[in-house]
């Protein structure tokens, strides 16, 4: 597909996704109380989006990720709650 | 349209589901075993379960004209209690030899433990000593890339397993070329929020190719859709992808896989 094409498609799409994210933020600033960890590590993944390469998903979710490599010695819980809090690791 | 839901948990679904997936252009259903959302007591409720998929969902499919297909595991949500975890394990033989039996999944991790490694090993030992195929589950959001490293290597560590019988399922951006590039199939799932949108399953399609990808649903009890599959394909359509590759994709390519096993017998 040409630019023009993925624009004629997408653009929308994403203009509604940034709106929503800068609503988000303006929301959490409104908000009382201190947030906890995964205000940052948006913070962290929202700059992942300034890269000049086209690996900004993949970027993204690495930001997110667990960096660490081996295996816990117990399971805190059964969820994901989408950042990795370092805290918590071994 | 003809597509291959490759991974639905239909017993959490309802009776619509299976009318509108058919509608759809549906030719198969393939339930990997799950957490139910809740933990099983003890063994004899997954001997329930695997009755459940083994012989009443079929027969729910089956009123649809829908072929239903199955596999068989503990999943790692609950792998954590070893000693439950090897119970079950141990139901599973008797159960393999059942027609709509297609492998050992969804297997994999779930928070990156050592009792969660220990318990894929057991499922990895069993599937080869059986020659099963295996589907495996990948960790969800923060916990997907360091789980996909330790799986592919528990697998790639037992020489008796062929890449090319795996799926690694729920893969991502960050993900996918390392189950690629090692020979494995890679399964990229359609949700909401938590996986992957039709347009970056198109995408990762796009960067990466083909040939050993296919497309699911994995509906389930939570936020899903049962037809997410033949929407993502109508999404190629809208970019200009061809009939045929989208064939390709969303029937041919699960069919390439799942027919490895001879019960897998559509076409």
């Amino acid at each position: 597909m040409t630019r023009q094409q993925i624009l004629d498609l997408y653009f929308m799409d994403a203009r509604s996704k940034l709106i929503d994210i800068a609503a988000f933020l303006d929301r959490v600033d409104r908000g009382e109380g201190e947030p906890d960890f995964r205000l940052d590590a948006f913070r962290k993944a929202l700059a992942e989006l300034h890269r000049g390469e086209p690996v900004r998903a993949k970027s993204v979710l690495m930001s997110l990720s667990d960096p660490t490599v081996e295996p816990i010695a117990k399971a805190p819980g059964k969820g994901a709650v989408g950042a990795w809090e370092m805290t918590k690791s071994e | 349209m003809r597509y291959i839901e490759p991974h639905g948990h239909m017993v959490s679904r309802v009776t619509d589901d299976y009318e509108a997936m058919v509608l759809a252009g549906c030719r198969a259903v393939c339930e990997p075993a799950f957490w139910a959302g809740y933990d099983r007591s003890g063994p004899e409720g997954f001997y329930d379960y695997f009755c459940q998929l083994t012989d009443y969902e079929p027969k729910r499919a089956a009123k649809f004209g829908l072929p239903h297909f199955t596999w068989l595991c503990i999943n790692p949500k609950e792998s954590e209690d070893t000693k439950l975890a090897e119970e079950v394990i141990a139901l599973i033989p008797q159960f393999l030899d059942r027609p709509n039996v297609l492998g050992i999944g969804e297997i994999g991790l779930n928070k990156n433990t050592r009792n969660e490694l220990q318990i894929l090993e057991r499922h990895i030992d069993l599937a080869a000593r059986h020659d099963q195929l295996i589907l495996v589950h990948t960790p969800h959001l923060e916990d997907k890339h360091k789980g996909t490293r330790l799986i592919l290597d528990a697998i790639k560590a037992d020489s008796r397993i062929q890449p090319g019988r795996v799926i690694i399922d729920h893969v991502e951006e960050h993900t996918i070329a390392m189950v690629l590039d090692a020979g494995f199939w890679a399964g990229i799932t359609l949700y909401p929020e938590s996986k992957t949108t039709p347009a970056r399953a198109i995408d990762m399609y796009e960067v990466y190719g083909g040939q050993r990808v296919w497309l699911n649903s994995a509906c389930d009890w939570g936020r899903s859709d049962p037809l997410a599959v033949p929407k993502t394909a109508v999404e190629m359509r809208r970019r200009g992808h061809a009939d045929e590759t989208v064939d390709q994709l969303v029937f041919q390519n699960p069919i390439r896989f799942l027919a490895q096993n001879p019960r897998f017998t559509v076409r």
